[in-house]
């Protein structure tokens, strides 16, 4: 299992002066910092910045962008959009889920890796692609994934 | 504040800037179905069914009345065959939404709507109208109910931690509900604990 990311909660807060308008930013960097948000984090947020927790917790299940589940050290995305999916991107979303071992919006047993689908990475020319920790790949062969599946 | 004059169906009505078409139509006699609309909160505009024509500039097209600023000159008709269709669309979408709610019954048989029309194998009867979460918000403070998740996913959930304090001694939003399936939903709709150690949430 890899460390928890820890995040001092009262130094973040306290950067944004309980600014009501900066809700969205403050719960982006602590996605950004540890990968999710507990119940621990919301509630911290919406005493700081003075939002009723009902409010704070229908931002944080409104955008695609946080995870109210710990994400794996690795966050991968496999494209299922139209250009992906006529070049057979299913396909290649199996051969990921035979190699990672783990399914479509899951995170693996050792928190290493997470596999999400989206609908476009912005490089059709390029599909079927997958995108891992900010990083392209076009046509990825079974030994590419293979090799990062066993990077750390 | 400065008075201002439009028209409803023809006839010159004399309102107060800032109010909204619907409650100058309420105030003029005019009568406009609403779900979501209550004079206490904030309009939303969430079930569409107070849907108007109005004309500007020589085009006409369709708003929500409750939320839509009276102007002056403006035209509104509350019931042209254009309204009475898009109302019509929004009450069969309604029903397949929560079927057999009486309010809904009503309005569709003034329209004369297919109560079957489309079919929701996931009617859970709430029409996401959020006045109970405005009403819990607006009028008592205590904000022990909200929406969560978006699109499809949308729902009206009560918060554990405040619910369990609150909602016993209020429970005021319960009569509230155009659909009356908000009391159930207390026993049920609850945010989920996300608080388990991380690997409890791994599927094999």
């Amino acid at each position: 299992m890899s460390e928890q990311t820890t995040v001092d909660m009262a130094e973040l807060l306290g950067r944004y002066g309980g600014d009501k308008s900066q809700l969205i930013q403050v719960l982006l960097e602590i996605q950004r910092r540890k990968r999710w948000l507990s119940a621990e984090d919301l509630e911290a947020v919406s005493t700081s910045l003075g939002i009723p927790y009902t409010q704070v917790y229908h931002v944080a299940t409104f955008y695609k962008a946080f995870s109210l589940v710990p994400k794996g050290k690795h966050s991968i995305s496999v494209c299922l959009g139209t250009a992906c999916q006529v070049r057979n991107a299913p396909r290649l979303l199996d051969r990921i889920v035979d190699i990672f071992g783990v399914k479509p919006g899951d995170t693996s047993q050792d928190m290493q890796f997470s596999l999400d689908t989206v609908n476009c990475l912005g490089c059709c020319a390029l599909g079927p692609v997958m995108m891992m920790d900010g990083q392209y790949y076009s046509k990825p062969t079974n030994e590419e994934l293979e090799r990062l599946a066993s990077a750390e | 504040m400065s008075e201002i004059t439009l028209t409803i169906n023809g006839q010159e009505v004399v309102a107060q800037e800032g109010q909204t078409v619907l409650e100058v139509a309420k105030a003029a006699g005019v009568d406009i179905p609403t779900l979501c609309n209550l004079p206490e909160l904030v309009p939303s505009g969430a079930c569409r069914l107070c849907t108007v024509e109005i004309e500007e500039r020589g085009r006409k097209r369709l708003v929500a009345s409750c939320v839509y600023p009276a102007e002056q000159g403006l035209k509104v008709e509350t019931e042209t065959p254009q309204v009475a269709s898009g109302r019509r669309l929004v009450l069969e979408l309604l029903m397949a939404r929560a079927p057999g709610v009486k309010q809904l019954t009503e309005y569709g048989i003034r329209y004369g709507v297919d109560p079957r029309k489309f079919d929701d194998t996931d009617a859970d009867m709430c029409i996401l109208c959020g006045i109970c979460v405005r009403y819990c918000a607006e009028v008592k403070g205590l904000n022990a109910i909200g929406f969560v998740g978006r699109g499809v996913d949308r729902e009206v959930m009560f918060i554990p931690e405040i619910a369990a304090k609150e909602c016993a001694d209020c429970s005021e939003c319960f009569r509230l509900c155009p659909t009356g399936v908000l009391p159930s939903n207390y026993g049920i709709n609850r945010v989920p604990h996300f608080d388990f150690p991380p690997n409890s949430f791994c599927k094999p």
